[in-house]
């Protein structure tokens, strides 16, 4: 079984809405993608993609894998930047080791 | 519009802080599935409000905690003898060491506070998994849908909470995203917290990696099952609390 990567620029990612953001990502999770965000979501936009997660639980979509480096602060330390984010179905991806900047994570077709 | 909404938050906060100091402070106790919230929430009402009273019921099975449970009114008072001497329901063959004593200023050694028992925060939810745990198809289906309901519920109460025990399995790697997603929505909303390195009583125990994970944060090692160093964390809620 072949498992497809979207790699989204952050230019794509920062021209849509929250909420069109969101249900962008889900959607692609939810058809059996990997998702990587270049820029990455904010600890809020996790939060609420996993809250919306939650709504569309399974019996075949158990959920999703989500790993991301921790936020950069920037502007005089107030501005949190994110940075790449990877979300995929918790079906195929699990991450296996992560710290501050590396993220090892294994994809297995099911 | 977001910016307004956080700093509408944060402006409240600061109001109720100087004008509405009567209402006790609501604290949530968060962190992964099976961390020990429950066991934590139910050793805090044990020591402070009624040793046979539970605020809930805590299993090896995940998600055993599926609503939130609020406690009203708990009085942490930091004279009491349980408090005072940290080693009281210590296990005795346990190495780990207390900080030193820190005596409470006279008159701040009491805190009405309510404390709110939430679910485990999940990314997935899965009722394979607790089938594993020997559950029927038809009830593991069942767990999982009251199990999402669960993480949705915890999310939402983060509007409501003014501060937040973040607990952590000692014996487990704390970086884990959903920590991190934890710890960044505190620290946007400014909601103070304490990171609580749960289950030192254990061997495999190294709550030295989660300081290390999050030193931005004070992080307290205790055992809320065997009730080890309890006193340390009940110090830091006050100061950090009050």
């Amino acid at each position: 079984m072949e498992i497809k990567m979207d790699l989204i620029s952050e230019d794509k990612i920062n021209s849509m809405g929250s909420t069109e953001k969101l249900r962008f990502i889900l959607d692609g999770v939810k058809s059996g993608n990997i998702v990587i965000l270049e820029g990455g979501l904010t600890s809020e936009e996790q939060m609420k993609l996993i809250e919306l997660t939650m709504t569309e639980v399974s019996d075949d979509f158990p959920g999703i894998e989500i790993s991301g480096y921790q936020a950069k602060r920037s502007f005089f330390n107030l501005r949190r930047k994110p940075r790449l984010t990877v979300i995929g179905p918790a079906k195929v991806m699990r991450t296996i080791k992560k710290d501050k900047d590396l993220i090892s994570a294994v994809v297995s077709a099911v | 519009m977001k910016l307004r909404k956080r700093r509408k938050g944060i402006l409240s906060r600061l109001l109720r802080a100087l004008f509405f100091r009567k209402v006790p402070a609501k604290i949530g106790i968060y962190g992964p599935p099976n961390a020990g919230k429950t066991t934590l929430a139910n050793r805090i009402i044990h020591t402070f409000v009624d040793e046979n009273e539970d605020i809930g019921v805590s299993t090896e099975v995940p998600h055993e905690t599926r609503r939130a449970v609020r406690k009203e009114g708990v009085l942490i008072d930091l004279k009491s003898k349980s408090v005072q001497n940290p080693y009281l329901n210590a296990n005795p063959d346990s190495n780990v060491t207390s900080t030193p004593e820190q005596k409470p200023r006279e008159g701040k050694s009491k805190l009405k506070l309510d404390i709110v028992d939430t679910p485990g925060l999940a990314t997935k939810i899965d009722f394979h998994d607790f089938m594993a745990f020997g559950l029927e198809e038809k009830e593991a289906k069942k767990r999982a849908k009251e199990a999402t309901e669960g993480v949705i519920e915890a999310i939402k109460w983060l509007d409501d909470i003014d501060g937040v025990l973040l607990l952590m399995d000692a014996t487990e790697d704390p970086y884990t995203q959903t920590n991190i997603v934890i710890i960044g929505n505190l620290e946007a909303r400014s909601i103070p917290m304490i990171v609580v390195a749960n289950k030192m009583d254990l061997a495999e125990a190294a709550p030295q990696r989660i300081a290390d994970a999050f030193p931005q944060h004070a992080v307290i090692p205790i055992s809320a099952l065997k009730g080890e160093n309890m006193g340390e964390l009940y110090r830091e809620m006050a100061r950090r609390f009050r």
